[in-house]
């Protein structure tokens, strides 16, 4: 059947079939059945690296307590027991970390949304004095060391009285995050088709009208994707978060965490068993939202 | 049951409720202020941007540009713990403080020298394996595999652990008796380390985590940048007759370096500004042996108190990091044509 098919093809088509179904199998012809297990036991080898240590938190938190100081490597250990999660609700202040950190979260992203939002569309929108001027500064922005503000926020913070407060530790989430957010929401405003808003002009809408009945409702994708970022980014932050809060009943999850880590006693299955509820989830979003990180990450360094 | 009790609740919303609303009444009277500014007074035709501009320009000079600036302010004083109001600041005292942070230890034994060659080794060694390994995994994962996606999103995990709970584990696992890595290392027969009481194995120990947490990101970008690769050059060079090796150099590398060399560019930056690692592991311990810049200025601040000096201190990094990245910004400028 196919002879005849290729027989009613020219010369020229059945040059260019053949030359088509050689270029997909070209990688497949390159590797040997030898090199095709080559490759997948390296790969093999790399996942277990990956996993193995985020499976061992599972095997810890699973330990009974008078069997946690073993040398024994399953996964699912011997007497598997859910105490040490019990334990973390009923002993611990896990709640209340996890507690402060949503509403630490929420307030800074709400906030930081509302700061860079309209920034963005003012940057992605006009060339107006002072444009390069605010170019500048979000890159030399970004080469700041880390916790070089700390210090002079931290000391600003207890003028004000705001260490030891949400208040404080939100805004300084906030404002911190403005620049990279705005960087994202920028591109995103740049790739809608200048031509929409055009047309709402030509139909009697003002700038301000077109902003907000169609850009901002296309742009709800980029925003929550923004939004999702300064989400990550305050949730898992240790830095500020240890300057800032010294209380323990405002800490949040990352500071609590390491007083379970702090000593190798019976607290290590409880140490595992947070970390295995907040990272779950964490990774779950992270994995879902892998390919705007990239993009969002690498833009900030290769676009000007 | 402790901990999340209805007070504790209500304290979290009461400062939402409180502070949300404030900051948006705030952003509108800035908007207004900035209206009348712009439309009333200076009359520009870019009222509007400017106008959406202004919250974010506040927050900014509050948080950035301010403290920026006031950081600079404490380098020039003698500020500390026990002199917290009664500082006093000059030029002379600014320039001691320079002096003194090239010439007393940072912290109590280590000086500004073994931190800086400190963290050049830190920085390459990590860099180094994360380009290798994570260009390695990428071109293994770009040919016809039947679970690339399982291997994809397993290899992809380290990065999505929060640090602080990747940091934080991997000190345990490097715990003398009932760490994995030591009993692994026992049972193929060889001596088990004292990660926590030696500074070169503590400091292995913490590249290793480094470099376990960087692969990834430099795998997705390399697969990224091979997925952008033409098949087309690979059979050209099949019918010249070049093996797989030569087709590496020749092709696979050129091509993708217009895409590895900022992302490694921007490796660098975030490993010389890696805190959570080195810090969350050993906190710069045994002896201060692990201590790169980033945290020795975070130890001399928050647990020396010594304000000004490490304020000044903070500045001089600054500087190093703003040479660092203007050569980035060089080479990537360099990017820029190969790309538009």
């Amino acid at each position: 059947m196919s002879k005849n098919l290729s027989k009613n093809l020219t010369l020229d088509e059945q040059i260019q079939k053949r030359t088509m179904s050689k270029k997909k199998t070209y990688w497949k012809a390159g590797d040997t059945p030898l090199q095709r297990l080559f490759i997948n036991i390296i790969l093999i080898f790399a996942s277990l690296l990956a996993i193995y240590p985020i499976l061992r938190l599972l095997t810890v938190s699973l330990r009974p307590v008078d069997m946690l100081l073993t040398t024994d490597l399953r996964i699912i250990p011997e007497g598997a027991t859910l105490n040490n999660f019990i334990a973390l609700f009923t002993e611990r202040d896990f709640l209340l970390w996890l507690w402060n950190s949503v509403v630490i979260a929420f307030g800074t992203v709400v906030l930081s949304l509302f700061l860079s939002t309209t920034a963005a569309y003012a940057f992605a929108r006009w060339r107006f004095p002072g444009y390069r001027l605010g170019q500048i500064f979000v890159m030399t922005q970004q080469m700041l060391p880390a916790g070089m503000l700390l210090l002079p926020i931290y000391i600003i913070a207890t003028r004000l009285r705001l260490t030891n407060t949400y208040t404080g530790i939100i805004i300084a989430y906030a404002c911190g995050s403005i620049p990279f957010s705005m960087l994202l929401l920028k591109g995103y405003f740049e790739s809608i088709p200048k031509e929409l808003e055009e047309a709402a002009h030509v139909d009697g809408a003002t700038t301000l009208q077109s902003f907000t009945k169609i850009l901002l409702p296309l742009a709800t994708p980029a925003i929550s994707i923004t939004g999702l970022f300064a989400f990550m980014n305050c949730w898992n932050e240790f830095m500020m978060a240890r300057v800032m809060l010294q209380k323990n009943s405002l800490y949040t999850w990352p500071l609590g965490i390491r007083i379970l880590q702090s000593q190798f006693n019976t607290t290590w299955g409880q140490y595992a068993a947070a970390s295995i509820l907040v990272a779950v989830p964490v990774m779950a979003l992270f994995l879902w939202s892998s390919k705007y990180i990239v993009s969002g990450l690498t833009l900030g360094g290769v676009k000007d | 049951m402790s901990g999340l009790t209805p007070d504790a609740i209500m304290l979290g919303l009461g400062e939402l409720v409180k502070l949300l609303p404030i900051a948006f009444a705030l952003i509108v009277v800035i908007e207004l202020f900035t209206w009348f500014l712009c439309a009333k007074i200076i009359r520009t035709k870019f009222t509007l941007a400017y106008v959406m501009l202004a919250p974010g320009i506040v927050g900014v000079m509050a948080l950035i540009v301010f403290p920026f600036f006031y950081n600079m302010f404490l380098a020039f004083s003698n500020m500390s713990m026990t002199k917290f109001l009664t500082f006093s600041a000059s030029l002379q005292i600014g320039l001691q403080n320079l002096i003194d942070v090239f010439t007393v230890p940072v912290l109590q034994r280590t000086n500004i020298g073994t931190l800086i060659i400190r963290t050049i080794i830190w920085t390459f060694v990590n860099v180094f394996f994360h380009v290798t390994l994570g260009m390695f995994l990428g071109i293994l994962l770009n040919r016809p595999l039947k679970l690339k996606n399982v291997y994809k999103s397993l290899l992809i995990l380290p990065w999505a652990v929060p640090e602080v709970i990747t940091s934080l584990t991997w000190r345990n696992e490097f715990h003398y008796q009932y760490g994995f890595v030591n009993i692994i290392l026992k049972s193929i027969g060889l001596e088990p380390i004292m990660w926590f009481q030696d500074p070169f194995w503590a400091m292995i120990s913490c590249i290793f985590v480094n470099i376990w947490l960087g692969v990834p990101f430099m795998m997705v970008i390399t697969l990224g940048g091979l997925q952008s690769i033409p098949q087309d050059y690979y059979d050209v060079a099949q019918i010249d007759g070049a093996g797989g090796w030569k087709q590496f150099v020749n092709i696979t590398l050129p091509l993708l370096r217009p895409i590895l060399t900022p992302a490694t560019a921007l490796g660098i930056i975030w490993t010389f500004n890696k805190f959570n690692v080195i810090y969350l592991m050993y906190q710069g311990g045994p002896i201060e042996g692990t201590h790169i810049l980033i945290t020795a200025m975070f130890s001399a601040i928050f647990e020396n108190y010594r304000y000004g000096f490490g304020a000044m201190y903070s500045l001089v990094l600054f500087v190093m990091l703003l040479g660092i990245s203007s050569i980035y910004y060089k080479i990537a400028g360099g990017f820029k044509e190969v790309s538009e």
